[in-house]
């Protein structure tokens, strides 16, 4: 991994001076992680340029395990760009080989860390998670002239398309330290890599080297949130050990997917609606007690607990993360006692029958169905209607045929990625009275949300009743 | 009155003792009970409170009195409850408690004159209480001795003297409804009504010789002979409602009554039998039902057979423990709850189930499924309600099959399992609703299967052990099992599809060989170290893990899988989920092996309609995709860019006369390896656009019906897959090697044929005992240890793995942890297959699939 800062002040030979290296020597540190090596690869009078190159010795990264904030702490143990990419490690590279530089002093030419200098630095491979848009987002607000090269996976197979991986070159005149502390935070920013490893400490860092631009960056809630990102808990790596080269990482793939679909129908605020029509139905049936089904992050549950008359309330969640998130959503901890008795959270599935589940007024299924695979639903079905068995159960589903009135959704595809259906009023009415029958129920459909004549509403609901 | 007075109270019962403080309660516990037995009010005192005589800890103290008393009963353990229990609010609970574990209540009264009493407390400086105190509670006993037997004691004993008290001797029995030591083995008939010629005829078919006599009263008169067996003298057991609606319930009552008599029969009572014994005796029962039928009969019958009839219905005991606990008989079934014990709600249960309140569309009381809730350990077998085909439902099996209403008569043998059966000659009575099927319906799924579309959270969630036959118990523990329900659940193919998930599989010893990491060597001598004489080596494929179940076509996988879909089959990974998101790619994959299973004739072959593999399916990328992308694609583009920049800027440094040149050649060897590195994993991958690019080797025919094949050897093994792979296509033999470990020769040409494999870039190859199941001087051995090539490793291990440095840090990695995690895993997933083939339930099953999934996430070094 290679970082060079390139000037072409008068004389350009200067930088030594204001990185505080010898042009004409190597200069190498050792890190928790490695080696870093400053060495200049051009220096006369017209142009100078440093490289700052990291030398990530791989074993020491995985056996080292009990390194300090952004040093020698990643967790994988599989094999990892980490020894080749830029990352927080050029953080603390930084740090160590040019932190007087960084803090804006030189001792032998003050004046020329003070001003604005012709800079270029060019990072490879610097990792954007988020791509292009992600990397001139944040540098060009600063300033920066930004080119980026974007490199392949793999020559042997131009099929998989491109990495993440830019050769990224940034030109501005700036004071060489002014560079450094953007280069500094946004590196690890771009990089966002989950493994990065989070300390007291690291709030503390971020508003000192981000002192004086971040606060103006219009990105700077984007650049908190990713360098203050928090270590994974035990529970996501023991789940990561089961879903590693099966597929997308699950929970980050919830995020994305659960967010593309709100983008999608934003525009018709569905989400508010369809939790307003569920209420109002489980208040029309005077409901006491009600579980929702796969509450997810508790959406439905926060507008529950805050209405008294139902006086039990409990959700139920297959994910683990979307769980924690609830607890975290509903401030499950500093709850008012008799608020929080009145709340039960579950880990539990809707594919295996859950004596917890008896005993209530009602059940809501919103958003749910559609992300059983088909062949599991009959599991659902029985679990529900047949052994949860409550008086009122609500259901809710996309309704496909509106589908081609969401301008940002491509014909033919569904809502949310982990959708595997998504049912016309046709399908969804005659499964819904196929179930009522089989288990004694009576069912009625509701529209939710701006009705088309020819294509009905985007979302559609079925309220079973028992017999 | 000195005389010993002998108490009898059955084995399992709440005693309670009764008597004033210095009565000697505890002194006479001491003597009769074991100390375990007895729970005495002063020490729950003194365990909620410091203070044994505390008495405003009572409350406290008699909750957990109550709660301990309450969890002995439940596990079965006669239970001593030792305080003064002299007002009837402190004995309530207790009886309740009683009743609420199907137990009796026995009250034992400790009723001492007041001075013995007296002078006891004197002796206890704990006691120095006022003498009301003794006073009161002596006449509180003696006011509750006359209402005890009202409150619920069905033994009463009291002793009033000491002398009496040390005389006492106390027995315990047997319940009637204990008859584990008798392991018969029994033919279970289903409900008679009165359908005496079939059950001639059933006796005939299950060999039993039956006599006809004249009795002394004029009639008839069987002499029974059960049917010769190696085993024991087989015994006839009738599940009750041997009378009504049928034409001959006088017959069928003798007969049974014979059989009982001369010890050739066991019998339950079944709410039929138990109605007429009342009718006979004067009650007013209403007659329906077909009662009317068998009070006509009886007139027919001389004098006196009424009497005889109430006599043997009245002593007849509600359900029987039998074969050892393994089997349970009862009239209308039995929770596992109740078996074993007496109450009136035992009693009850025996005769008519359970019903949830309501009633159907034919005005019938709707019957609540015990069975369908069933989790015990005992087989129950039963009868009450008619169902056209007796079936398996977790261990349960109702075999009423309707005789009385034209459908048949039913015997179970046990312990063979073998179901006999006779037709009824005529359809005496019609039922209140049609119980059999009408005309010819499609093949449906069993009531197994079908109870089996709705696995319980209960069977799968929080610590967990699994008995395997091949390691005893294999504990999950809760923070496992999470992460594997949420999988399951999200991503996993339909559970009936998963009837087993492979092992993990450990690398050998760390070789300390120049250069390596692994080597053949190791895995030899850890063989050896197991006893193993002889291995097979099997090249390693460098693809996927898959699982493949087919079957011959929809049909047999919805007979044998209870999958109603249509699908013939089903691919999955490692983790249970399907191998494809495209169906049509995984139809298609099923339909090429099905096609070499026809050509090979393994269906006649095995007489199976499905088979199981485990095989390994290629290319590499067909599955792990998305992580070839973000992780070893990624990887070897981050190090090309990296290094490159690196180099250049290190050859212009260099240029200027800086002296660079160690890190430089560092760097340019670095990145040389990082080019070896990507062409390595670049073997192992190729686009698939169709079926035909794929390749499937299978390694293990894991199972066919009825047998699970890991009591062959890898080479039967890979002998009946060659003949599959002999139909070439998508298909791929594994070759393989046999190494003797006796021989050094041998083991020389094994470590030369790994060179040749890894040398022409393949994975590396993974060595087995001969055997499928080895036991090591400890344990298990390792069913196989994989031995992976020094270019496969850099892969896994990076691209400079191989660096002498590098490779001196790498080889300190432990082994135990991935070893103890292949053999537990192992052990579950043959139990998963042989549970599986032995047609258990599917939670059964479920159980060791899962199991396998929730080690899955131990923390391991996923590099080993």
């Amino acid at each position: 991994m290679l970082l060079t800062i390139t000037t072409t002040t008068q004389p350009a030979t200067d930088l030594g001076f204001l990185l505080h290296k010898n042009p004409g020597a190597v200069r190498t540190v050792d890190l928790s992680i490695g080696k870093a090596h400053v060495f200049y690869p051009e220096a006369n009078d017209d142009r100078c340029t440093a490289a700052l190159m990291l030398e990530v010795d791989p074993v020491a990264l995985v056996r080292g395990r009990t390194g300090a904030s952004g040093e020698g702490a990643v967790v994988d143990q599989y094999v990892n760009d980490r020894p080749y990419a830029a990352s927080s490690f050029l953080s603390v590279a930084i740090v160590k080989l040019f932190g007087t530089a960084l803090a804006g002093r030189s001792n032998d030419r003050p004046e020329l860390a003070a001003s604005a200098i012709p800079l270029e630095v060019r990072i490879a491979p610097l990792p954007c998670r988020g791509g292009e848009t992600i990397l001139r987002r944040l540098f060009e607000p600063l300033g920066y002239e930004v080119a980026a090269e974007r490199h392949g996976l793999d020559a042997q197979f131009p099929e998989w398309g491109e990495s993440a991986y830019f050769t990224v070159t940034l030109t501005a005149t700036k004071r060489l330290a002014e560079m450094l502390n953007h280069v500094y935070v946004l590196v690890p920013v771009l990089d966002d890599e989950k493994h990065y490893w989070v300390g007291d400490d690291e709030l503390e860092k971020l508003l000192r080297h981000g002192e004086g631009w971040l606060a103006a960056h219009p990105e700077r809630d984007l650049i908190a949130r990713r360098y203050l990102k928090h270590q994974r808990g035990l529970a996501r790596e023991a789940l990561e050990r089961l879903t590693v080269g099966e597929g997308p990482d699950p929970d980050e793939a919830q995020e994305t997917n659960d967010a593309s679909e709100a983008a999608i129908e934003r525009r018709l605020s569905l989400n508010e609606q369809r939790l307003r029509a569920v209420i109002a139905v489980l208040r029309g049936a005077g409901t006491k007690s009600v579980v929702d089904l796969g509450c997810g992050e508790g959406k439905l549950l926060r507008e529950l607990i805050d209405d008294a008359s139902f006086e039990r309330v409990a959700g139920l969640e297959v994910s683990h993360r979307s769980l924690e998130r609830a607890r975290d959503r509903l401030m499950l901890d500093r709850m008012a006692p008799m608020k929080a008795a009145r709340l039960t959270l579950w880990h539990g599935s809707l594919t295996y029958r859950d004596a917890r589940l008896s005993g209530f007024d009602a059940a809501t299924l919103v958003e749910v169905i559609e992300h059983l695979d088909p062949d599991r639903l009959g599991a659902l079905e029985r679990t529900v209607f047949e052994f949860a068995r409550p008086g009122t159960v609500v259901v809710t589903t996309p309704n496909s045929e509106f589908n081609v009135r969401f301008e940002t959704l491509p014909a033919g595809r569904f809502r949310h990625s982990d959708h595997r259906f998504e049912w016309t009023r046709a399908e969804f009415r005659a499964w819904a009275e196929q179930v009522a029958r089989r288990f004694g129920y009576t069912v009625r459909f509701l529209p939710i949300g701006p009705e088309d004549a020819a294509l009905g509403a985007p979302t559609q609901m079925g309220v079973f009743v028992r017999g | 009155m000195a005389d010993a007075k002998t108490f009898r109270f059955p084995e399992l019962s709440l005693v309670v003792l009764l008597g004033a403080s210095g009565s000697g309660k505890s002194t006479f516990a001491r003597r009769h009970f074991k100390p375990t037995e007895v729970v005495s009010s002063d020490f729950c005192r003194g365990l909620v409170s410091d203070d044994e005589s505390s008495m405003d800890a009572s409350k406290d103290a008699f909750d957990v009195l109550h709660f301990i008393a309450g969890r002995r009963l439940a596990r079965g353990k006669l239970t001593v409850i030792d305080a003064t229990n002299v007002t009837r609010e402190a004995r309530a609970p207790l009886v309740a408690l009683a009743r609420e574990y199907h137990c009796l209540p026995v009250a034992i009264v400790l009723d001492m004159p007041e001075k013995v009493c007296l002078e006891r407390n004197a002796s206890r400086p704990d006691r120095d209480f006022g003498k009301h105190v003794v006073r009161n509670h002596i006449g509180a006993l003696r006011r509750s001795r006359r209402s005890l037997q009202k409150e619920g004691f069905r033994h009463v004993f009291a002793l009033e003297s000491e002398e009496a008290v040390n005389a006492a001797v106390l027995i315990r029995e047997k319940l009637w409804n204990d008859r584990r030591d008798d392991a018969g083995p029994f033919d279970l008939v289903g409900d008679v009504h009165g359908c005496f010629d079939e059950l001639h005829a059933l006796l005939g078919k299950l060999g039993y010789s039956v006599v006809r006599e004249t009795a002394d009263d004029g009639g008839l008169r069987f002499a029974v002979t059960p049917p010769p067996s190696s085993t024991g003298t087989r015994k006839a057991v009738f599940l009750g409602d041997l009378v009504d609606r049928g034409p001959k319930s006088p017959e069928v009552l003798r007969l049974v009554m014979d059989m009982c008599a001369s010890g050739a029969a066991l019998c339950v009572p079944g709410n039929h039998d138990v109605k007429l014994m009342r009718k006979l005796r004067g009650r007013d029962v209403q007659i329906t039902h077909g009662l009317a039928e068998s009070l006509a009969q009886m007139k027919r019958e001389p004098a006196g057979f009424a009497a005889r009839v109430t006599e043997f219905v009245d002593d007849l005991v509600s359900h029987f423990v039998l074969d050892g606990g393994n089997l349970v008989v009862a009239h209308a079934g039995m929770r596992e709850t109740m078996q074993g014990r007496g109450s009136g709600k035992v009693r009850e249960f025996a005769l008519y189930g359970e019903t949830t309140g309501e009633t159907d569309e034919y005005g019938l009381p709707v019957r609540y499924e015990w069975a369908a809730d069933y989790r015990g350990r005992a087989h129950v077998v039963y009868g009450h309600t008619p169902v056209p085909e007796p079936e398996w439902l977790n261990k349960t099996m109702c075999i009423d099959t309707g005789c009385v209403f034209g459908g048949k008569l039913t015997a179970l043998r046990w312990p063979e399992k073998e179901l006999v059966c006779v037709q009824a000659a005529a359809t005496y009575y019609q039922p209140t609703k049609p119980f059999l099927p009408e005309g010819e319906v499609a093949p449906t799924l069993t009531a197994q299967q079908e109870h089996d579309d709705v696995l319980d959270l209960a069977d799968v969630s929080g610590r967990r052990a699994v008995s395997t036959r091949l390691m005893n118990n294999v504990t999950l523990r809760e923070e496992n099992t999470h992460p594997a329900l949420e999988v399951m659940s999200r991503f996993a193919a339909s559970p009936k599809w998963l009837i087993y998930l492979p092992p993990t599989m450990s690398p050998p010893e760390t070789s300390s060989r120049e250069g390596h990491l692994e080597h053949p060597d190791e895995a030899f001598s850890y063989f050896r170290g197991q006893g193993v004489a002889k291995v097979v080596c099997q090249e390693k494929h460098m693809g996927s893990r898959a699982v493949l179940v087919v079957g011959r076509d929809a049909n047999a996988v919805r007979r044998r899988f209870g999958v109603a879909t249509g699908e013939s089959g089903a691919c999955v990974t490692r983790t249970g989920r399907r191998f494809f998101t495209d169906p049509a790619m995984e139809t298609a994959l099923i339909n090429r092996v099905r096609a070499a299973a026809d050509a090979a004739g393994l269906w006649t072959r095995f007489d199976t309609e499905w088979f199981a593999l485990d095989a390994e399916l290629m290319p590499w990328s067909a599955k792990a995709q998305e992580l070839l992308r973000t992780q070893y694609a990624a990887v070897g583009a981050a190090a090309t860019v990296g290094l490159g920049e690196a180099g250049h800027a290190l050859a212009a440094a260099a240029q200027r006369g800086i002296d660079v040149a160690e890190i430089l050649d560092r760097t340019t060897a670095r990145a040389d390896r990082a080019r070896l590195y990507v062409e390595s994993y670049g073997r192992y991958c190729w686009p698939v656009a169709s079926v035909d690019d794929l390749r499937l080797a299978p390694f293990h025919l894991l199972a066919t019906e009825g047998a699970v094949h890991v009591d062959r050897d890898h080479l039967w093994h890979l002998g009946v897959l060659d003949e599959l792979v002999a139909a070439g296509g998508v298909l791929q033999p594994t070759r393989r090697l046999v190494v003797d470990l006796t021989d050094p020769a041998s083991e020389a040409a094994g470590a030369a044929w790994w060179e040749e494999l890894t040398g022409a870039g393949g994975e590396g190859m993974v060595v087995k005992p001969l055997d499928f199941v080895v036991r090591g001087p400890r344990q298990l051995a390792q069913p196989a240890v994989k031995c992976r090539g020094r270019e496969y490793l850099r892969i896994i291990y990076g691209p400079d793995y191989d660096l002498p440095e590098n490779l001196a840090r790498l080889r300190k990695r432990g082994l135990s942890t991935k070893r103890s995690l292949a053999l537990r895993e192992f052990a579950l997933g043959v139990e998963a297959l042989e549970r599986f083939v032995r047609k258990e339930p599917l939670r059964r099953v479920h159980e060791c699939v899962f199991g396998v999934l929730a080690l899955e996430t131990e923390p391991v070094d996923p590099r080993l």
